[in-house]
């Protein structure tokens, strides 16, 4: 159905995409695997007209296409799920959804329609209770995920694209989320999929394709039964060990954080726990347990009822206190909350201890520019030269520097939120690794993960919420993930 | 990670870092350098005779030294993600509290110190208004913008002061010469080099990037986005007093009607020079070849004796094509 050949993208200084094939087939889901900055999403982007490839042929349907704009790949029948949400923030779901090809008669949106249309998406995508009418910028990540895919599924596409559609999403909108994609499917469209989760790749997907540095290095694997090792060697070129990073060898300190009473109504209550220095505590719980929110208030960034100690002594509301006395985040959604995507790499990295790289306000910034490296290094950040702007890295890469900005510094206390969202698998157990060797420093760490296998391997902890309140709390060891899952998912309290 | 993979460009990626470091910035200052060059040789050709004299060049210059102390105080602000309309009436409050009776009464040094505070008072109530108060930017300078004009009528009682005789050191700013070049163009370039080093080797200028870039970020990174924005109109209001001593100097008056528009050039001249109105994005050199820009057209335009109006038209146009410009070179950055 979709046969891509030799396709190159040069941007300045990075050939992004060195001679790509790829083959899909009608009625598929085809996988696309790769290492961040692999070049997946740029050669999505090319496919739905974002980019126009440098040299290589694209056939569809035995024709040769060439979509020179979004708007001529949605008339080819491609629909894009892309990496970074692409939503616009101030307008209502229904016409996010239908956002260039309204329901319109002469100019006039015709607004009826539009939100009876948007209604009938959201109930096929199993959402009922996202309302057509409410703006998008209150919604949470995954609701705006499920915008996107509406907005993809509105256009009546033969070929849909997603780029890493699962990140934002947690465990049973996982389950809806390849339940539409099995539907689509057997109406003969075509799906090209990209996860960094081997998992997923195996549930859903038909064939893999794998990229390494801009280059296919393996065509139609069968995603069910090609050996993990073997598509991890492919993408990394090595063998990477999967694992967490053993437990025990670590002494807990003095207490760092306590937290007391911690309440926001309706959003989470009596929420009380605290973490040691150089334990790594564990929040499990579905999307809109108030994972999140409960870090935000940790954090100050968002206004609580309770009381919140960092060493002992409380913590005043508003970020500039905590971040002076030593804590940091890393929030959910890096675009919108962590990055300026306008600055360099380093600038971007430094951005939360800049006090610290100067002199009454002089900035030094050849040790600014050393310490960067240092960090980029470390975490493997692609390409390897931090005075890039922000903006031109991959997803994957972009999420490494947001961790960087707290590796700096006096830090005490790191909130961690969704930290390996878009990391792939090799630079995923390089994080891990980082994260115990924070905590081996001393740190007190406070994870919220979807990932339910990565917060049982990497906490000491585990608090598992539902619906705004602490049902468990306990030692990771005693704990697995089916376990969990049935807590967060039946509220069953063990 | 740890093992050297094979990474295709390094060496293209360390060249292209440091075109980057060096060039790129300067690869759109180039645009306007030739823009500048081009109407200096329109300068030459239409007026070989008094175009590049002394006194024109100086002339230029001076004129520039104005509104140039108060467009680097915009670049900070419009940078950071603000809008600051208030500027010069803003200046000229500041000229007239300055040369009123009482003040003058005080001597030169205190009528520089009040032109300084009047103008960092005034830039601190329109960042307070808009940072605590959380009132639109555009909405808070437009209001101080009348209201600061109207209390300078007032003072004034609508009537220009003169300087007194006695306090002639201010005038002496503007009539002393250095190597040829009087003292006002001399304080415009040391504004220029001070502002281009706060907001390229500071923390406070590396801030007001990440302020303007996004806000919800940098106030998740620890910056106290209040205050600084606070600071940032502050920072304005400062330049706006400067630039009240400099036309004090170079019209030897305090009056309610100095800088009338001065904010439009102000903005005009920052957009020019590529910074996005929408903040996170600028140069302070950019900046002032914008308003070199302008200046020059005001200049050739005076010298060819051509109508005022045909003037605004010019620079209109010039606005238009430098933001066309820019669209295209945002467009290739676009993800
Ligand atoms: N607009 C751009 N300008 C310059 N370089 C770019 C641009 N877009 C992407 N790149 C570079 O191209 C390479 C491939 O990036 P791409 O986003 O396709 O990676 P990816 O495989 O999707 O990674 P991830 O898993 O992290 O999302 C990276 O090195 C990236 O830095
Ligand atoms: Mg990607």
């Amino acid at each position: 159905m979709l046969v891509m050949k030799g396709i190159v993208k040069q941007f300045p200084g990075v050939r992004a995409l060195d001679g790509v094939d790829l083959d899909v087939r009608a009625g598929e889901v085809h996988c696309l695997l790769g290492q961040n900055g692999a070049g997946k999403s740029t050669l999505i982007k090319v496919l739905a007209g974002v980019h126009q490839p440098d040299e290589g042929t694209i056939v569809f349907n035995g024709e040769q296409v060439r979509p020179s704009s979004p708007m001529d790949a949605i008339k080819l029948g491609f629909a894009t799920i892309y990496q970074e949400l692409d939503l616009v923030d101030g307008l209502s779901v229904a016409e996010n959804i239908f956002l260039g090809h309204e329901h319109a008669y002469f100019g006039f949106v015709n607004r009826p329609a539009a939100s009876k249309a948007a209604r009938e998406v959201m109930e096929r995508l199993g959402h009922p209770e996202i309302r057509p009418s409410t703006e998008v910028g209150r919604l949470s990540p995954a609701a705006k995920q499920v915008v996107s895919m509406a907005r993809a599924l509105s256009h009546d596409a033969r070929l849909i694209i997603m780029d890493e559609p699962s990140a934002a999403l947690a465990h049973d909108e996982v389950a809806n989320l390849f339940r539409i994609i099995r539907e689509l499917t057997a109406q003969g469209v075509a799906v090209v999929y990209i996860s960094h989760r081997l998992e997923e790749i195996r549930e859903i997907g038909d064939r893999v394709t794998v990229l390494k540095d801009g280059r296919t290095v393996a065509v139609g694997l069968a995603a069910r039964d090609t050996p993990t090792t073997q598509i991890v060697s492919l993408m990394t070129g090595r063998n990477v060990e999967y694992v967490f990073p053993p437990r025990g060898g670590r002494t807990l300190g003095e207490e760092v954080l306590r937290v007391e009473g911690l309440t926001a109504p309706g959003v989470f209550r009596d929420v009380s726990f605290s973490v040691r220095a150089g334990e790594i505590v564990g929040l499990a719980g579905l999307v809109g347990s108030g994972r999140s929110e409960i870090l935000e208030a940790v954090y100050g960034a968002r206004p609580a009822a309770g009381r919140v100690l960092l060493e002992g002594r409380p913590v005043r509301r508003g970020v500039v206190g905590t971040v002076r006395r030593g804590m940091g985040l890393a929030p959910e959604e890096r675009k919108a909350q962590a990055l300026i995507l306008d600055q360099s790499v380093t600038a971007n990295i430094t951005l939360g201890t800049l006090p610290e790289f100067a002199k009454f306000g002089w900035i030094d910034r050849k040790r600014e520019r050393s310490e960067a490296k240092r960090l980029s290094e470390l975490l493997d950040i692609r390409p390897p030269d931090p005075e890039r702007p922000i903006r031109n890295l991959s997803g994957g890469n972009q999420q490494k520097a947001v961790l960087a900005r707290w590796l700096l510094g006096g830090l005490k206390l790191l909130l961690l939120d969704e930290p390996t969202r878009g990391v792939d698998v090799g630079a995923r157990a390089e994080l891990y690794a980082v994260i115990h060797d924070l905590a081996e420093r001393g740190i007190g760490v406070l994870l919220v993960s979807s990932e339910v296998p990565e917060v049982l391997g990497l906490a000491d902890r585990v608090l598992v919420l539902r619906e705004g309140a602490v049902i468990h709390q306990g030692d990771a060891t005693e704990l697995d993930e089916h376990r969990v899952l049935d807590m967060i998912m039946n509220g069953r309290a063990a | 990670m740890s093992e050297p993979t094979t990474k295709r460009p390094v060496a293209g990626s360390t060249v292209a870092s440091s075109v980057r470091r060096l060039g790129l910035g300067e690869m759109r200052h180039l645009g306007l350098l030739a823009a500048l060059a081009i109407l200096v040789v329109v300068g030459l050709v239409t007026r070989p005779d008094n175009f590049a004299t002394t006194s024109n060049l100086v002339s230029i210059l001076s004129l520039a030294a104005t509104i140039g102390v108060i467009t680097v105080g915009a670049t900070f602000v419009i940078i950071g993600g603000g809008i600051d309309l208030s500027v010069g009436a803003v200046m000229a409050l500041a000229s007239v509290w300055a040369t009123t009776v009482a003040t003058q009464e005080q001597g030169p040094l205190v009528m520089v110190i009040c032109a300084l505070s009047v103008g960092t008072t005034v830039g601190l109530i329109n960042g307070l208004l808009i940072a605590y108060g959380r009132l639109v930017p555009f909405i808070a300078t437009l209001a101080m913008l009348v209201a600061a004009r109207g209390l300078a009528q007032r003072m004034s009682d609508r009537k220009t002061q003169l300087i007194r005789v006695d306090n002639s050191a201010i005038v002496d700013l503007s009539t002393t010469r250095w190597l040829g070049i009087p003292l006002v163009v001399y304080i415009f370039a040391l504004v220029v080099v001070l502002g281009w080093i706060l907001l390229n080797r500071t923390t406070f200028g590396r801030r007001t990037y990440a302020v303007g870039g996004n806000v919800e970020a940098a106030r998740l990174a620890g910056i106290n986005v209040r205050r600084h924005t606070a600071v940032l109109y502050g920072l304005s209001g400062l330049c706006c007093g400067i630039a009240a001593i400099i036309i004090m100097a170079r019209t030897t008056t305090g009056s309610s009607t100095h800088g009338d528009l001065y904010e439009l050039d102000a903005i005009a001249a920052v957009i020019i020079g590529g910074t996005l109105l929408t903040g996170g994005r600028g140069t302070i050199v950019g900046s002032i070849l914008g308003l070199l820009i302008f200046t020059l057209i005001t200049n050739l335009f005076i010298l060819n004796g051509l109508n005022t109006s045909d003037q605004l038209i010019a620079k209109g146009l010039i606005i238009v094509v430098a933001v066309l410009l820019q669209r295209r070179n945002l467009k290739e950055r676009a993800p």
